[in-house]
């Protein structure tokens, strides 16, 4: 071993380890910050690592400079830009966006390989380490164009600009999918015998493959979708990892790939979803339909903000549920200003926050600590729900079908075993919300039915705005 | 570094990537989903690798550095958005004085 090769074993050694605390740390909040920026500082070193390894050895060329340079500054240019520009609520949408590039990378990677065979790597190229080869340039092209694609869709699905077309909801959906899939083993088998031409099919159709199986997924469970390939991403970093014969791409994308699985496994518990029926089921308000027969409200009450206001004023505990119509406002200034009101006038307030509320697991928590809401003040579910038989207002603010009791009674309803809130415990509940509409699932929400529970109708940053003039009038919070 | 020693690297790998995230706090999700997404963009290293070999064939050396930008656009992206995310978060016990 030379010292250039020394180095490089012992800058990378280094990485792996800061970058497996850097996933460590993500996972605490009093080091999260902190362990984001050692994976970032971890990142930096392997440049340097590999940098010097090939200083040191053959050399890198001028003209391979310029077209690092380039790449560089124009992809790290406009990710900075996005990240320092894209509004909170759009966060789903741009952790898909970022996931889908680092997929399209690997893609290119072994595209690259399989067109150009690269010199200077392994020598002895005998059939097996050939077979190899083409194995791993297969898997990170296939996997690599799924994540692209997948992601691509998923953004524009969660952005509005794509809907779900209504053939993707019918049973036409799977034949077509499984069409583009043998279609991708068959080019992946083509290739691996060694026919390069093959490459292009395999490009194709494995694409395709991402969009047929991303397209028909509904809203609801996009999160998981995006977890899901995110997970792949890393699974495409490790083959083009195989491809370039590199250790610290394979150990970063397998944890990367690993960490995602988990994560994705999380985020179906708290939807009562399997990733199966989430993957192959279509979108949930496609399967609700016929079983929802029974979907007539029959005792709505609707209130004035200013009834709304009265009640608040006298209360002693309120719960304030809050969801993706709120994130979808961008209400939630307002409603800390109001919740600040209620502080000031000695009412006990705390946020109940659902696993899945918002758009993703935590983005909630990420929109409120945004309009600073002191975090203790916000409640996980199994530790809130005991609070409400004891509290007095609850209010519901663009949550849906977090807080449907069907979840609870009702055996039939495709929500049943779905973890919710049990807001109708409490003596009063406020639900903010535009109109009649479904949430996400498009199930008829039970709880609105239900005595105790009155509808404000309304955009939920104008009736916050309204409450707050209300509270004002009332004397509520000026002392 | 033979192909079974490299098997040996993922699935360790692997194994320490379901050990690290146990038990996460769902307050956390989106910020570790991003930051591992981040960390997905080593690919940035390959595409690199790419450049160095290319050996002045010039299809080769824009493949390459198209990559790259992919990967960098993930990487600073992905750190910066996560950063922006957690900032909020640490921000709260120094306001709460």
């Amino acid at each position: 071993m030379n010292l250039p090769v020394i180095i490089k074993f012992v800058i990378d050694l280094l990485a792996v380890l800061l970058l497996a605390l850097g996933i460590k740390g993500l996972s605490k909040v009093k080091s999260a910050r902190d362990a984001n920026r050692l994976a970032a500082f971890a990142m930096s070193l392997s440049v340097v690592g590999l940098l010097s390894y090939y200083l040191g050895t053959s050399g890198i060329a001028i003209q391979s400079w310029m077209w690092i340079i380039v790449g560089s500054i124009i992809g790290s240019l406009f990710g900075a830009i996005l990240a320092k520009k894209v509004p909170m609520t759009s966060m789903p949408e741009t952790v898909a966006l970022f996931n889908g590039c680092g997929g399209m990378s690997s893609l290119l990677v072994a595209l690259g390989v399989a067109i150009f065979p690269i010199s200077g790597g392994q020598e002895n190229f005998d059939f097996f380490m050939s077979l190899i080869n083409e194995v791993s340039i297969s898997v990170s092209i296939f996997v690599g164009a799924i994540t692209f694609t997948g992601s691509i869709v998923a953004m524009a699905k969660l952005q509005g600009w794509l809907s779900t077309p209504g053939w993707t909801q019918s049973k036409v959906r799977h034949f077509v999918n499984i069409v583009f899939a043998v279609a991708s083993l068959i080019a992946f088998f083509d290739l691996i015998n060694g026919n390069t031409s093959s490459i292009w099919l395999l490009v194709i159709v494995s694409s395709l493959l991402g969009i047929g199986v991303t397209l028909p997924i509904g809203g609801a469970d996009m999160p998981v979708v995006i977890s899901l390939l995110n997970s792949y991403s890393g699974i495409a970093a490790a083959a083009a990892g195989f491809v370039v014969d590199s250790q610290l791409l394979i150990v970063a994308g397998a944890m990367v790939g690993a960490a995602g699985l988990i994560l994705t496994q999380v985020m179906c518990k708290g939807m009562n979803r399997s990733l199966v029926s989430v993957l192959f089921g279509g979108s949930l308000s496609a399967q609700s339909t016929a079983s929802s027969g029974s979907g007539e409200y029959t005792n709505i009450t609707s209130c004035s903000v200013e009834e709304c206001a009265l009640t608040l004023e006298a209360a002693n505990k309120v719960i304030i549920v809050p969801g993706y119509g709120l994130a979808v406002a961008q209400a939630q200034h307002t409603l800390r200003e109001v919740t600040k009101k209620l502080e000031q006038n000695g009412i006990e307030v705390v946020y109940a926050i659902h696993p899945v509320a918002g758009r993703m697991p935590g983005h909630m928590n990420v929109l409120l600590a945004e309009a600073d809401v002191p975090y203790e003040q916000l409640k996980e579910m199994d530790v809130v729900n005991p609070d409400f038989p004891a509290t007095d207002v609850v209010l519901v603010l663009g949550a849906n079908d977090v807080v449907n009791p069907q979840a609870k009674n009702d055996s039939s309803s495709p929500l049943y075993g779905m973890p919710v809130l049990d807001v109708q415990e409490a003596r009063t509940v406020f639900v903010i919300k535009r109109g009649m509409s479904a949430g996400y699932s498009g199930i008829k929400n039970d709880l609105f039915d239900l005595p105790n529970t009155s509808m404000v109708f309304g955009d939920a940053k104008k009736v916050l705005n309204d409450l707050i003039g209300e509270l004002k009038d009332l004397g509520v919070g000026e002392k | 570094m033979s192909f079974i020693s490299l098997l040996w690297v993922l699935l360790l790998g692997s194994l320490l990537g379901l050990e690290l995230i146990g038990k996460v706090p769902p307050t956390l999700h989106t910020p570790l989903m991003s930051g591992a997404n981040a960390i997905s963009g080593i690919t940035m290293l390959a595409a690199l690798t790419l450049i160095v070999k290319a050996e002045g064939n010039i299809p080769l050396l824009i493949i390459g550095s198209v990559s790259l930008g992919f990967a960098l656009f993930n990487v600073v992206g992905g750190f910066f958005v996560t950063d922006r995310m957690l900032a909020m978060f640490s921000r709260k016990p120094s306001n709460k004085k």
